[in-house]
């Protein structure tokens, strides 16, 4: 049997069938054309099983031919030889790309089959879907990128998505705003992890994950970087991923992502979207294992994120920001185990947790009613019981918990009390003066304030 | 007469020049319009030609060649620099002439469109200095024109382009007639550079720019910045012959015009002056990459050139279209146009993403390239690149959420897009996807345009190193004699 060839028409297929998805819902929506909502469930289903299926086939051949590491080589995109500049496209399937992938194929198109319902005559039905086949696109390409620069490409797709999803409802202001949020950390983590990818390519002339990693399928792989050198661009990448998935202090925007519809909110901010930081992580696992430090300071990220989230999920009032918290929780223990060394533990822990959350954020709406007609059913509130921080801490720390937790770690509040406030004050008042300027050019004669005489 | 001997490039520039004074004679505005469009549409075809007759490609049958050769003595030429620009240009302004509504048509000029657009596109395909100047210096009169008929303030604007056009002149002169001195060489430099900053709207030389784009109509604001004459005027003028320090000098103040003009970006309340400290954020790191002189620091500045011209251009008839129907727009509230025009609000999203660099858009790999290039010169430079444009996208989300999103509203007329928009929708789009999807070709003509300046500049150089050893040897005998 040709291997190579059957894995090229795989991996191949893998990657067109999302933007085969995009390029025909999308089009039609740049015209004003767009597409029913059959023929747009139709051709998301469609897509979603050739991804789905071909990537199955991928794994199935690789097991059968015992085959840890497949690379598939599309070429150069760009290239100028004479400068030793390219860019080149290459797709890895290995132990971290095939089930991510996998796993991004079941999870969205169990999401598209509930949209489908969901936001049956919904006048943002076709925006939905679009928005859905770039996030597709973008999650294929990240997960199977063979490079920096194909995670790089994916990554953003990704983010692009997310934000205009959190601002669906986009008639209400609230949404829109924290859209606008979401989309500030994400290109924070854009811009980090732009730097990082220039690092790599100026420190070790590479972006190919291969040439950085050594020839070792992942987990396996070394990097060709000093400890120094890896302390600075993991660091880099772990601000990038900090962003990505909303570990401290980038955790604001998680709850404010439950804006937009459950569909979204279950695959997005429960499952995938959030779980891509790790992924990165995970992908450059060999540059986090060249510096102690580098995994201290990733190790004491998760921990600490854990640890708020855990916090913060008990006192959420809607159910929706208490699984964004609690899906915080486990995607901090998740880079604590990654931290600490743990691959494998910490891929099975990121696909086990995001199927558990999709199904609870997409059970969550009839999780309430159900509440409702038993609280109804028995006539009372339902029992509480008394957890471990009601019976051993005292009351004083309790409340100066509860208040923390409430306002979120203050995380937010102080990123616009020390950044944003300061940050839009120095630049109106630049703004106000450029104005002044220009009246002074233009002679232009101010208005007197109230209670000046003017000249007869 | 051969189809493959005509004069394409001539015939680009003069029919404009034709098309404006038949177009003056036109009292009626659509019959304006449609004659501007089909004027504009054959300037687009000759451009095409031209770019495909660049090279030589076709060949001249032989009873033609002393009309050929007559033509050729003209000053305009195409070659790797301009190729692309000229017809990009003409794009621009017919697409200019498409997205005009009826509601804008009565206090547009279009012969002035096409007056500016003849002496734009003869800019562009001019290399010799003198004339060269003398086309920028002209080209700076139609907006004046406008804003003095239209009772606008004309004093900043005039200020600026006076400042821009004496310092051009002066400089040119000291650098034509330098007498082999490198002390008045470096002069001349320093006065060409300072030209050329006022002309790109440079810190602090840019307030012109924003007052352009308050009182003048948008689309004549956007016709004269969008094309970045002032990064044309660089390549042509400066880099062949500006010492290194001159070039750094362009680059730093370049990229903390790029920084503050993102952030500015971010604060502004109305939309006009939105758009302009993007497109000053953007123009600013086309500079930084010309300056880096390295042929991949070039290659990265061409091709967001052409990116940031296209996008750019693009995401202010965008504006200009919403504007025709809502007026000029607030920042400081929601507008939720989404409903109305959602073709609009895609290409809104589409123009402005490909402007920052976003994948898939014709922005990305030039973008790549410029960091590249950026981070050979100082890394630092590089990362302050990558703030800038990191900047510029969070204000054109915050910018299209405000006029898309945030709420329903309500219009007693019919705001959905026309025909004609839709046409320069699709033109925009395919371009923009078309050119991301498959950037191999433009950024091979680009690298090429950008070897060809490296190695001009290191003959002008030599040269005039060669120029100033003789003098000062030729100074030294008449000394010794003495």
């Amino acid at each position: 049997m040709n291997y190579d060839a059957l894995f090229t028409l795989f991996g191949i297929s893998t990657v067109v069938s999302p933007a085969v998805l995009l390029a025909v819902v999308g089009l039609p929506g740049l015209v004003g054309r767009p597409l029913s909502e059959r023929t747009t469930a139709g051709w998301v289903e469609a897509a979603v099983i050739a991804g789905l299926s071909t990537s199955i086939g991928i794994l199935a051949l690789m097991l059968l031919s015992g085959t840890r590491n497949v690379s598939i080589e599309l070429g150069n995109w760009v290239s100028i030889p004479q400068e030793h500049f390219r860019f080149h496209v290459r797709f890895v399937f290995d132990r971290l790309s095939v089930p991510f992938a996998i796993l991004s194929f079941v999870l969205t198109g169990t999401i598209g089959a509930f949209a489908n319902r969901y936001l049956h005559r919904e006048p943002g039905y076709s925006r939905f879907f679009q928005l859905y086949a770039l996030f597709l696109l973008g999650m294929t390409v990240a997960s199977l990128a063979g490079t920096i620069e194909t995670l790089f490409l994916g990554w953003e797709l990704v983010g692009l998505s997310s934000a205009l999803l959190v601002a669906y409802f986009q008639e209400r202001p609230t949404p829109v705003i924290n859209g606008q949020r979401v989309w500030s950390v994400y290109r924070v983590a854009d811009a980090s992890f732009l730097i990082a990818a220039v690092a790599l390519h100026h420190l070790t002339g590479e972006g190919d994950f291969a040439e950085l990693t050594g020839q070792g399928a992942w987990p396996d792989g070394v990097a060709s970087l000093t400890s120094h050198e890896a302390l600075f661009v993991g660091l880099l990448l772990l601000v990038a991923a900090a962003g990505k998935s909303a570990l401290v202090p980038f955790s604001g925007w998680l709850p404010r992502a439950m804006e937009g519809p459950t569909p979204s909110s279950a695959v997005f901010y429960g499952a995938l979207s959030v779980h891509l930081g790790t992924f990165l992580l995970l992908r450059v696992s060999p540059i986090l294992d060249a510096s102690v430090w580098l995994c201290a300071a990733v190790v004491a990220l998760g921990l600490s994120t854990a640890v708020f989230a855990a916090l913060a999920t008990r006192v959420q009032t809607d159910v929706k920001s208490v699984l964004a918290f609690a899906s915080l929780t486990q995607v901090g223990i998740i880079t604590a185990e990654i931290g600490f060394g743990l691959r494998y533990i910490a891929l099975v822990h990121i696909i086990g947790h995001a199927c558990l959350r999709t199904l609870q954020l997409l059970r969550a709406p009839n999780y309430l009613h159900d509440c409702r007609t038993l609280e109804n059913a028995i006539g009372a509130d339902l029992p509480h019981h008394a957890e471990f921080a009601d019976r051993w801490l005292p009351a004083r720390t309790r409340l100066i918990l509860y208040r923390l937790s409430l306002e979120r770690g203050y995380l937010d509040a102080t990123i616009d009390e020390y950044i944003v406030r300061p940050f839009v004050r120095l630049f109106r008042w630049c703004d106000a003066r450029e104005r002044q300027w220009t009246d002074l050019l233009s002679a232009k004669r101010q208005a007197p304030a109230a209670g000046e005489q003017q000249n007869p | 007469m051969s189809l493959y001997s005509l004069p394409w490039l001539e015939l680009a520039i003069v029919l404009p020049l034709f098309g404006a004074v038949w177009v003056r004679r036109t009292r009626d505005v659509d019959t304006a319009r449609l004659h501007s469009l089909a004027v504009c549409g054959l300037a687009l075809l000759c451009t095409l030609a031209a770019l495909t007759n660049f090279g030589g490609r076709w060949s001249v049958p032989g009873q033609w060649h002393v009309l050929v050769d007559l033509l050729a003595r003209t000053p305009v030429a195409v070659d790797a620099l301009n190729a692309p620009l000229l017809p990009l240009v003409s794009l621009l302004y017919l697409l200019t002439v498409l997205g005009t509504l009826r509601t804008k048509g009565v206090s547009f000029s279009f012969a002035g469109l096409l007056t500016s657009e003849a002496i734009l596109l003869a800019a562009l395909s001019c290399r010799q200095p003198w004339i060269l100047i003398a086309l920028l210096a002209a080209g700076t009169i139609p907006p004046w024109i406008e804003l003095f008929a239209h009772g606008k303030p004309t004093r900043v604007y005039s200020l600026h382009m006076g400042l821009f056009v004496v310092l051009l002149v002066v400089g040119q002169a000291l650098m034509s007639f330098d007498g082999g001195s490198s002390r008045l060489s470096v002069v001349a430099s320093t006065l060409l550079m300072a030209a050329v900053l006022v002309r790109g709207g440079i810190v602090p030389a840019h307030c012109w720019m924003t007052d352009l784009f308050e009182h003048a109509t948008l689309g004549t604001a956007l016709l004269f910045v969008t094309p970045m004459v002032g990064a044309y005027a660089a390549v042509r003028l400066v880099l062949p012959v500006a010492p290194e320090w001159v070039l750094h000098g362009i680059a730093i103040l370049s990229l903390v015009t790029a920084l503050y003009a993102a952030a500015m970006a971010l604060v502004q309340r109305e939309a006009r002056r939105f758009f302009c400290y993007l497109f000053l954020s953007h123009s600013s790191l086309v500079f930084v990459g010309l300056e880096t002189a390295t042929p991949i620091g070039l290659t990265g500045a061409l091709c967001v050139w052409l990116s940031v011209g296209l996008s750019l251009a693009g995401f202010g008839l965008t504006l200009r279209s919403i504007e025709a129907r809502a007026g000029r727009l607030s920042l400081d509230e929601f507008h939720g146009l989404y409903g109305h025009i959602p073709t609009l609000a895609g290409l809104f999203l589409l123009t402005g993403l490909a402007s920052i660099g976003f994948p898939g858009t014709l922005g990305f790999v030039g973008a790549e390239l410029l960091v590249e290039g950026a981070v050979k010169v100082s890394p630092f430079v590089g990362i302050a690149i990558v703030v800038a444009a990191a900047l510029n996208g969070l204000a054109v989300l915050q910018a299209y959420f405000r006029i898309f999103t945030g709420s329903a509203h309500v219009a007693s007329i019919d705001l959905r897009t026309r025909l004609p928009e839709r046409v320069a929708v699709l033109a925009l789009s395919a371009l923009l996807l078309g050119g991301g999807l498959y950037p191999q070709p433009g950024v091979a003509g680009r690298y090429n345009a950008a070897a060809q300046l490296v190695r001009e500049r290191d003959q002008r150089l030599a040269e005039r190193r060669l120029s100033f050893r003789t003098s000062r040897t030729a100074a030294g005998v008449a000394s010794n004699f003495q």
